[in-house]
Order: structure tokens, then C-alpha cells, then sequence
């Protein structure tokens, strides 16, 4: 179909020709829902890939009103994709599964989706689905909508209609806005850059990592509290952006920060016990976090460089990058981490290379907070934790970051009051040892539920962990299976300090597990964690998975060479994980496209982490989640 | 002339299908969406059933043949299966699967095994049933699907 024919098309008869985008891995329930589709003259596009859809619409977010996907898939667990697919693209998506219970119900609809459907579903149920198109459109874009300022928008006028739309979109949106700048979440962005924009949707605004960079600069600038996307935006100072551009992107900024505390409370947790509270480190996480959202965009390039390099100032570096531009309100990521990278120095005891992790801009000012307190005396703990992790990784001191160790502590302290030790059981987990990670995969179950939950902050981001607490349960014996979800858990660490787990490998076995998972993350972020990379092998599959996990973007961002080494392990464990490179990386539902670099993943782990929580939660059952996890994982 | 008998006989074979329960209201919802254009859909749809399905079925066997159960798993591939099976409305099976489901929550490997043995007996007497029907359907020559049960 030509987008002109579409446009027209859409323009004319809507709901007729309405653009779906269909994603089911079972092939049956695709061809049924493909034909029922059709059958009410939608115009259907059809994957049976999670991962092939986000391709799909990363490529133009206009050529597509409606996304419907299936809750259970293999490379990707439903929920992540709803979250992206809500962040990045701002679509509205309906989420289809055979499993009606409350629980998932509750959690399609947390997780942004605008429906729930069960299967079989039937033609009368997708009849009415246009709704939520319009609602969504009429929402953001009321006047636009009727005065046909969209024809512009989706004409070739390209720029000016472009900016014609932008501008009344931003009128509309200020009117809104007003009332309230946070709430943005519907609103579709202005599109600067993108393509010609759908029909029915103004062009979005691409948060471009440098965009984005500039947008956490100035709210850290601002301090978080303070931020408001009025002053953010003028100190952007970046044309054709509007406030409600900004309004919008602060208020998923917010959510991702508040994952990525509540992951970091947990890793606070365990990097009490493990002895590695660095505040930093749970900064890295988060700015990880904030790094995937770009990261998707495609920034890698800081990912890798920064930790293909990992000499402290490396580690900073990219710390720096993604977290700055993912956090607002938390201390240049840069800088803190750059700090610390410095005290890494490379004893496993440094506890100070976690310290430069910057808690990804939680929305929680105490988070930043928290976590230098936490930090302070993480550190200490750190040692251990990094001693930890030392073993797991290839006993590479200096590269060591003890992140995990502090990364964990940061966040937990950011997040909640969790108590360190349950986090840093957690990370024990991790640890490849597979009598440890028994050990810790039970603790980690424990820790993630416990702090999944403590904060209650949308486990999003942490969705990754709570596989890794599933993968602890479920291969007991089987180290790699142990390791996957320690991965998880140790994403949010790892992606802190992939680094640091290397150095900390040597040291603390439990700490391994813990840098296991930082590892994960890095590794998955970054090709270059290369020294992750052996550790990866030996110790868990799952940093791989993590890996996966945190690149759930551009296939770039997920370094396959982890990966690939754990891919082996890491199937063997989840009998649903897929990895495919450059698909890794179940992302925990992203606030934007993190970049999947070292950081990044480690904020995926972290978000997976809270996110598994969180599902976890809704479980209610010690399993703290992996079970989503793993599905996440799958991605790989 | 011929395809009279042939229909009657087409109509009483679906129809005993829906009474004794083999198939639900799903399977209509089937029919109902094969037209000129799509004029094999639900024959297309339930092969394609049968062939995705049999690779969950030996998903699930080689899961039983390991001990200890893995019920996270078991659950998992039951749940898919479910989905696929409730889809074209095969409404023994999709029982048998919601029973097995049951089982892996509760942990009772036995009646797991149970309640498997049992779901592959209603899955293949399904197969046979729907192929003899599409066959006699093929048979029956073009002509619109058969009406509702209703």
C-alpha cells in the first residue's frame, strides 16, 4: 500500500483502511486475527516477531494508527513491547491474550495499553478498535484533527506542513498542557525530523540522543524537582521544539527515573549485602536507563565507546552519556561517574567505581540522594561486592566497576528504604557459581519481589530482574539458567558497571553475580564490554540475556558477542529464549529508546528488574517475576 | 443434484461436530469469514492449527519425559496452546489444555500426565473428524458454508 493511498484512504473513510499493526507468534491465532482484520476493512500489516514490529515501526511510526500484540511471545515479552511502542512511538496498542486473569489485565493497562483482549477474539470486539485511534488523536490533537491541518502534516509538504502542525499542535497541546504539564502522555510529539507523519498523527519529535542529552543536561540543571518543561525548554534552547514536546518526554523522563529508582533501591539492597553501595553505580544504572531510551535511537556509539574503553574516565564517559541524557535531576551523569571511575582504580574493593554511577535521574529526589548516602556506605561494601564480581568476571580488576556493588545500593536507597542486604542477595544471585546462584537466586527472588514492590514505582525498567529471579527457580541445577536471571538482576548492576565486574569477578563470588549482572547489561550494551565477555561465558548465560535485554533497540546496541557466547547457555535455560542477535535484550519496558549501551542495559535491568517486580507483584508469589522476565529474555 | 445428499449429509456431519461438542461458536466465527475471496479459510486455518500445535504437543511431551516436572514451562506451552486452540474453536481440547493448566499451577505431575494423554486423544479424534469433513466439504463442491448452528 502507498502512503498516499493509505492517507487518502484514512482521510476519507475512517475507520476504513485503519493501519494495524498485528504481532502474534502463534500462526493460527495470526491468521485468524490477520483475516478477522481485513475482514473489517482495517489495512493489516502482520509479524510474528515482536522485535520484526518494532523494526516496523521504528522505521515510520506514521505508517502505522494501531498496534494489537499478543501478550506471550517468544522474543519479547508482550508488555515490553506495549511500553516501547508507547514511549518511542506513541501509539496506541491493544494487547490480546488467551489469559483473561486480573492480574495481566491490570498489568496490560499500567503498562500504557489502551485495550485488553482475550482470545479467541472476535470480529464485533475489533470492529470498535478504531476508538481508540480517534480518542488518542482527538485527545492531542482535537482542532488539528477537524481542521485537516493533518492533510498537511502527511502530504508531501513536508516542512512547512510539518511546522504548521507542530505549531498548532503545540497550541492545542499548550491549552492542554496547561492544565497540567505532566500529563502528557498522550500527546503525540511534534515531529521535527520524522517522516511524512500518518494521517492522523503530527510528525513526532525524534528524541535524538543529543536531544535527549541536552533535555536531562537541563534538567539536572534545573534539579529534578524543579524542572519544568517551560525552563527546560528554554534552556535547550532547540528550535521547533515545544513545551509540550518537553512536557511530554519529562513525564516518561519521570516514569523511567522512577523505575530505574526503584531498580536501584533494589540494588542498593543488594549491594548492601553485598557490600557495594555505590550511589554512583546505581546513577550509572539509571542513566542507563536513560541511555536505552536513546540508545535505541541510536546512540551506541557512546555505549560502546565508552565502555569498549572502560578506563575509569571510559567508564564515565559512557555512564555520562546515556544517563545524562536520560536523567534529569540527577548529577551530571558524567560527573559521577567520572569520579568514581577514578577510585576504581582496580581493586575489587573499589567501591568507588560505583560510586560514579549516577542513579538514573529517578524522579525521586531522594534517589539522587539516597543513593550518595547509600553510596557512602555501600562503599564500603562495595569492596566486597566488587570483590564479587570480580569472580564472576575475568578477574580484571581495574576494569572492574562497582557498579553492581553500588549500583545496587544506589538504587535501593533511591528507590525505597530496602534494606541493602536483600538487595544484595539478589545479586548474589546473580553470580554464576551455580550453588550461589541457587543461593541467590532465591535471594534474589526474594530481594526483587521485596524490593520490587517497596517502591512501587513502576518496575518497568526492571522487568529484566524479575526473570532473573524466575531463571534462579527454574534451573536450580542448571548454572546458566541461574545465571540468565541473576543477569536480570544484574542487568540494572551490570549495566552499571560492566566494568567493574570484571575487576570485581575475582573477588566476591556473590559480588559476581551481582557484576553478572551489571555485566549482562554492559555486555549487551556494548560489543565492548569485551572483558564481560569471557565472564559472560563462564558465568551465566543470562548476561547475555541481560544483555538482550537492555538492546531491545537497534540490534547495534546488543552486542552480540556476549551474547552470542551465553546464547547457548542462556536457551538452555528458557526454553522460550530466543536469542537473536541484535535482537537481544527483552528490554524492560524502556521509557524511550534507551540506548543499549553498558549503561543502558543496566537500566534495563534495572527497569526489567522493577518491572519484574512489579509483575511479580501481581503474581504474588515469590517468583519474583522472572517468569516475565524470562519471557523477556527472550528477546534474546 | 448429486451435492444435495452430499450437502445434507455435510450439514449433519458439522452440525453433530457442535453437538457433541467438538467445536464451538469460535468455529462459526471461522465460517463466517470465509467468503468468495478467502473461499478455504477454515480448512487453512485448522491445518495450520494442527501444524504449528503438534510442535507445542512434543514441546510438552519431551517436558514430561523430564523429571522434575518443570511446571513453569509446561504451563507455558499449555497456555499457547490454549490460545491456538481456542481459536478455532475446539472447545475438547481447549478443556483438556484449561485442566492441564490447572495441574501445572498445583504442581500434581500425575495429573498432568493425565490430562495430557487424555488431550492428545481428543486432539487426534478432532483431526480426523475435521479432515473427514473438509474432505466431504471438498467433495461437496463449491457451495457456501454450511449455515449456523443457530
Amino acid at each position: 500500500m502507498t502512503v498516499e493511498r493509505v492517507i487518502s484512504e484514512k482521510k476519507d473513510q475512517f475507520p476504513i483502511g485503519m493501519r494495524v499493526l498485528a504481532v502474534d507468534d502463534d500462526p493460527t491465532c495470526l491468521l485468524l486475527l490477520e483475516t478477522l482484520l481485513r475482514r473489517c476493512q482495517y489495512n493489516v500489516t502482520i509479524t510474528s516477531q515482536a522485535v520484526t514490529a518494532l523494526k516496523l515501526l521504528r522505521e515510520n511510526k506514521n505508517n502505522f494508527d494501531l498496534v494489537i500484540s499478543d501478550v506471550h511471545m517468544p522474543d519479547m515479552d508482550g508488555f515490553k513491547l506495549l511500553e516501547l511502542v508507547g514511549l518511542e512511538m506513541d501509539l496506541p496498542v491493544i494487547m490480546l491474550s488467551a489469559n483473561g486473569d486480573t492480574k495481566l489485565v491490570m498489568k496490560g493497562i499500567t503498562h500504557g495499553g489502551c485495550d485488553y483482549l482475550l482470545k479467541p477474539v472476535r470480529i464485533e470486539e475489533l470492529q470498535n478498535i478504531w476508538q481508540h485511534v480517534v480518542r488518542r488523536k482527538k485527545f492531542d490533537r482535537k482542532d488539528r484533527y477537524n481542521s485537516g491541518s493533518q492533510d498537511k502534516a502527511y502530504t508531501d509538504s513536508g516542512e512547512a506542513a510539518r511546522m504548521g502542525n507542530v505549531d498548532q499542535n503545540g497550541k492545542l497541546n499548550k491549552k492542554r498542557k496547561d492544565q497540567n504539564e505532566e500529563e502528557d502522555e498522550e500527546r503525540d510529539e511534534n515531529g521535527h525530523d520524522s517522516e511524512d507523519p500518518s494521517t492522523q498523527k503530527e510528525p513526532r519529535v525524534v528524541w535524538s540522543v543529543e536531544l535527549h542529552h541536552k533535555f536531562v543536561t537541563a534538567v539536572k540543571q534545573l534539579g529534578i524537582d524543579k524542572a519544568v518543561p517551560k525552563k527546560i525548554l528554554e534552556l535547550m534552547n532547540v528550535e521547533k521544539l515545544t513545551r509540550e514536546n518537553v512536557a511530554s518526554h519529562l513525564q516518561k523522563y519521570r516514569l523511567y527515573l522512577k523505575r530505574i529508582t526503584c531498580l536501584a533501591n533494589q540494588q542498593a539492597n543488594m549491594a548492601a549485602a553485598v557490600g557495594s553501595a555505590d550511589s554512583t553505580y546505581l546513577r550509572m544504572g539509571s542513566l542507563n536507563g536513560l541511555g536505552n531510551f536513546h540508545t535505541l535511537a541510536g546512540s551506541d556509539q557512546l555505549r560502546n565507546a565508552a565502555f569498549r574503553s572502560f578506563p575509569p574516565g571510559g567508564v564515565l564517559g559512557r555512564l555520562n552519556t546515556p544517563a545524562g541524557l536520560g536523567m534529569h535531576g540527577l548529577p551530571s551523569p558524567g560527573m559521577i561517574q567520572l569520579n568514581h571511575v577514578q577510585n576504581l582504580g582496580n581493586t575489587n574493593n573499589d567501591q568507588s567505581k560505583l560510586q560514579s554511577f549516577v542513579i538514573p535521574g529517578n524522579h525521586n529526589a531522594n534517589i539522587l540522594q539516597g543513593m550518595p548516602m547509600s553510596l557512602e556506605l555501600d562503599q564500603l561494601q562495595n569492596n566486597k561486592g566488587v570483590n564479587h564480581i570480580g569472580e564472576l568476571s575475568t578477574a580484571d580488576n581495574s576494569t572492574v566497576f562497582p557498579v553492581s556493588g553500588s549500583l545496587i545500593n544506589a538504587r535501593t536507597t533511591g528507590c525505597s528504604d530496602n534494606p541493602l542486604p536483600g538487595v544484595t542477595s539478589n545479586s548474589l544471585m546473580l553470580e554464576g557459581s551455580s550453588q550461589q546462584a541457587t543461593l541467590h537466586a532465591s535471594n534474589l527472588r526474594d530481594s526483587v519481589s521485596a524490593m520490587g514492590f517497596k517502591s512501587g514505582n513502576p518496575l518497568s525498567h526492571f522487568t529484566s530482574m524479575a526473570p532473573a529471579s524466575d531463571q534462579l527457580q527454574d534451573s536450580k541445577a542448571d548454572l546458566q539458567s541461574q545465571a540468565s536471571p541473576i543477569s536480570c538482576n544484574a542487568g540494572q548492576i551490570i549495566r552499571n558497571a560492566p566494568q567493574e565486574w570484571n575487576a570485581a569477578r575475582k573477588d566476591a563470588t556473590y559480588q559476581s553475580n551481582v557484576m553478572c549482572c551489571s555485566i549482562n547489561s554492559s555486555i549487551s550494551v556494548n560489543g565492548a564490554m569485551d572483558h564481560l565477555g569471557p565472564c559472560l561465558d563462564q558465568n551465566n548465560p543470562i548476561f547475555q540475556r541481560n544483555i538482550d535485554l537492555d538492546s531491545i533497540g537497534p540490534s547495534n546496541f546488543v552486542d552480540p558477542l556476549s551474547i552470542k557466547r551465553c546464547e547457548g547457555e542462556n536457551l538452555a535455560m528458557e526454553p522460550s529464549v530466543t536469542q537473536k542477535e541484535g535482537y537481544f535484550v527483552v528490554q524492560p519496558r524502556l521509557q524511550g529508546s534507551y540506548i543499549p549501551d553498558n549503561i543502558g542495559s543496566l537500566e534495563d535491568l534495572a527497569s526489567a528488574m522493577m518491572k519484574r517486580e512489579q509483575d511479580k507483584g501481581e503474581a504474588a508469589d515469590g517468583n519474583f517475576g522472572c517468569n516475565a522476565y524470562s519471557r523477556r529474555t527472550n528477546c534474546i | 443434484m448429486e451435492r444435495n445428499p452430499m450437502r445434507r449429509q455435510l450439514a449433519v456431519m458439522r452440525q453433530s461436530l457442535f453437538d457433541q461438542g467438538y467445536l464451538d461458536e469460535q468455529f462459526v466465527q471461522l465460517e463466517e469469514l470465509q467468503d468468495d475471496a478467502n473461499p478455504n479459510f477454515v480448512e487453512e486455518v485448522v491445518t495450520l492449527y494442527y501444524r504449528d500445535s503438534a510442535r507445542l504437543i512434543l514441546n510438552v511431551e519431551q517436558a514430561l519425559e523430564r523429571k522434575p516436572f518443570d511446571f513453569n514451562k509446561l504451563d507455558g506451552y499449555m497456555h499457547q496452546f490454549k490460545g491456538s486452540s481456542s481459536s478455532i474453536g475446539a472447545k475438547k481440547v481447549k478443556a483438556e489444555s484449561t485442566l492441564f493448566r490447572e495441574y501445572c499451577k498445583s504442581g500434581n505431575g500425575e495429573g498432568c500426565m493425565r490430562t495430557f494423554q487424555q488431550l492428545k486423544k481428543e486432539y487426534a479424534t478432532l483431526r480426523k473428524k475435521l479432515e473427514a469433513y473438509f474432505q466431504l466439504a471438498r467433495q461437496a463442491g463449491p457451495m457456501e458454508t454450511a449455515c449456523h448452528p443457530k
